[in-house]
């Protein structure tokens, strides 16, 4: 699937500040964060920055940006609709929250908004995840991993740049560190399973089933359709050669794991001084880098059924 | 609404049935497709620069050409490809606007451009490729079965096709009503044991393929054995010994 850099942006972007809105909703009401004016003001301006630039982004790659807002009417049906419906949602508890703790009015109705808003953060993030796990002919994406794919990198990006945040207003918290630490490690489980998953998977059509004669003869396409590249092949027919996915998967890993881990680590180890807010800020921005790579490798390595009328088959497996 | 329709009592099911015997793989529907809709109902197909170096544009009706078989089993099939109009689509219930919608009455799947924001969800979802992205008005566009033909009374009854159907040379294409057993495509269907594309996916296309015939292998005239012991003419036969020494 052609990578387009505006969604790419898009979910990276919405996930980071959904995953940071949910860790910010959920600690803040129990005390574990400082509820100073200050904290409170950077941090959601992050989260809700991050998210809107995020949705604004995705209406780049519409024909019509100005019927966007038609693309909430169809929920009954639609999981790119009730992503629109929870992303608008959520803003209601968020602007809430962050207006009552601006105000200092930190109050029973703060703390309810704080866990509205990181419940509509996770729904948000779930729908956006369900628009690709929901799609048949696009195998790789017809995959079981894909939310716990796409809910754990916006909970590590999110723990991280609340660590980052921290480190750099207030002090380095060791729950922070330590939560940004176990997502870390989680959502690279998550990513890793993910690829062996869709590794290991072959296409369950083929061309034989694609065009319905019966099966047991040797098929193959002999001439195309047409000679000039069209909108199938532009959008659902690109390709990336093995070696080279294998190494972006690399660099994905070692940038969007490796490196926060390390970073971390050592922003723990040299708490107290200015370093340590560096490394914090050095943890999630390649983090967020990495997360980039992420995504523009789950489209690049995602092929669709279409491509076997082309191609004889779906797969992505250029030498 | 992009739901999709509660079955209607006495709705019928349109669509194509096409044999993939007789296609000879002309392009003559590809072309009439792309010429009705240069300027039907639902707005015309753009084309960029279909004159220069890299010509692009939107058509809905394509024809592949496959080679089934190997060596003396071998034959070239052509398989034109275009909108199923299936029962199920994924793409009508991915929709986020209600742009894309199938109709209850006949069964057409077809894109409601004034609703359409161009988000190329509904193209993602279609397992064959039967959307395209018009660049030009920022919407999809598909197959739509002619619809602007079918029930159009300014045309003679004879007419009230689709353009692929009409401009077929060989007959290959047929169209009619899939959910009534006694009509045309029905009979053709069952006669020739019509079948699905990917029906794996699920989605339950309405058009159907009659799947080719198996070849009989070509013989030779004089190979034949009753030539050897026609009676005939005896005669002709003394000659063809003598021309055969």
């Amino acid at each position: 699937m052609h990578p387009a850099l505006s969604i790419i942006f898009f979910t990276t972007s919405s996930g980071v500040g959904y995953g940071l809105l949910a860790w910010i909703g959920l600690l803040a009401p129990i005390g574990a964060l400082p509820l100073t004016r200050q904290f409170g003001a950077v941090s959601l301006l992050l989260a809700l920055g991050c998210i809107t630039a995020g949705l604004l982004s995705s209406t780049l790659h519409l024909g019509h940006p100005e019927r966007a807002w038609r693309a909430i009417s169809q929920w009954r049906s639609s999981w790119l609709s009730r992503e629109g419906v929870a992303a608008i949602a959520t803003y209601v508890p968020a602007l809430t929250f962050a207006g009552l703790w601006l105000f200092d009015a930190r109050n029973g109705v703060w703390a309810v908004c704080g866990w509205l808003a990181a419940a509509g953060s996770i729904v948000t993030v779930i729908c956006t995840a369900m628009i690709y796990r929901s799609l048949k002919p696009i195998r790789q994406w017809y995959n079981r991993w894909v939310i716990p794919n796409y809910l754990m990198l916006a909970a590590m990006t999110g723990a991280l740049w609340l660590t980052a945040v921290l480190a750099v207003l207030d002090v380095l918290r060791p729950a922070a560190t330590a939560l940004a630490a176990v997502f870390v490690l989680a959502a690279a489980a998550v990513k890793l399973a993910y690829w062996r998953s869709i590794d290991q998977n072959s296409a369950g059509s083929t061309l034989a089933s694609a065009t319905g004669l019966p099966p047991g003869r040797p098929i193959r396409p002999l001439d195309p359709p047409h000679t000039e590249e069209n909108y199938l092949l532009r959008e659902m027919g690109y390709r990336i050669a093995r070696r080279h996915a294998a190494k972006l998967r690399t660099i994905a890993m070692v940038a969007g794991f490796a490196v926060p881990l390390v970073a971390l680590a050592f922003a723990w180890l040299l708490r107290g001084a200015a370093a340590s807010a560096v490394l914090a800020l050095v943890a999630a921005v390649v983090a967020t880098a990495g997360v980039v790579i992420e995504r523009w490798l789950f489209f690049a390595e995602a092929t669709h059924t279409v491509a076997l009328y082309y191609r004889g088959e779906a797969s992505s497996s250029v030498r | 609404m992009t739901s999709l329709p509660a079955p209607q009592p006495g709705a019928k099911k349109l669509g194509l049935v096409i044999d993939l015997d007789t296609c000879v793989g002309c392009h003559a529907c590809v072309v009439s497709c792309k010429e009705w809709n240069a300027f039907g109902e639902t707005g015309p197909l753009p084309e960029f620069g279909p004159y220069q170096a890299e010509p692009w544009g939107v058509w809905l009706n394509r024809v592949h050409t496959f080679e089934v078989g190997d060596g003396e089993d071998g034959r070239t099939v052509y398989f034109p490809k275009n909108c199923y109009h299936c029962e199920e689509p994924d793409c009508v219930t991915v929709c986020p606007t209600g742009a894309s919608y199938k109709r209850a009455e006949d069964g057409i799947v077809l894109v409601d451009a004034a609703l359409c924001i161009g988000c190329k969800l509904c193209s993602w979802a279609c397992p064959y490729g039967a959307r395209e992205f018009d660049e030009d008005g920022g919407v999809m566009k598909k197959c739509t079965l002619c619809v602007d033909r079918i029930y159009d009374e300014n045309l003679p009854e004879g007419d009230r096709i689709p353009a692929c159907v009409a401009a077929c040379p060989t007959s290959a294409r047929h169209f009619g009503d899939l959910g009534d057993a006694s009509s045309a495509v029905s009979k053709l269907v069952a006669e020739r044991g019509g079948c699905d594309p990917m029906p794996e996916m699920g989605y339950r296309p309405v058009s159907k393929y009659l799947p080719p015939r198996s070849i009989r292998p070509t013989r030779v005239r004089d190979e034949r054995p009753e030539h050897k012991t026609a009676g005939g003419n005896g005669f002709l036969q003394w000659i063809d010994r003598v021309l055969s020494r």
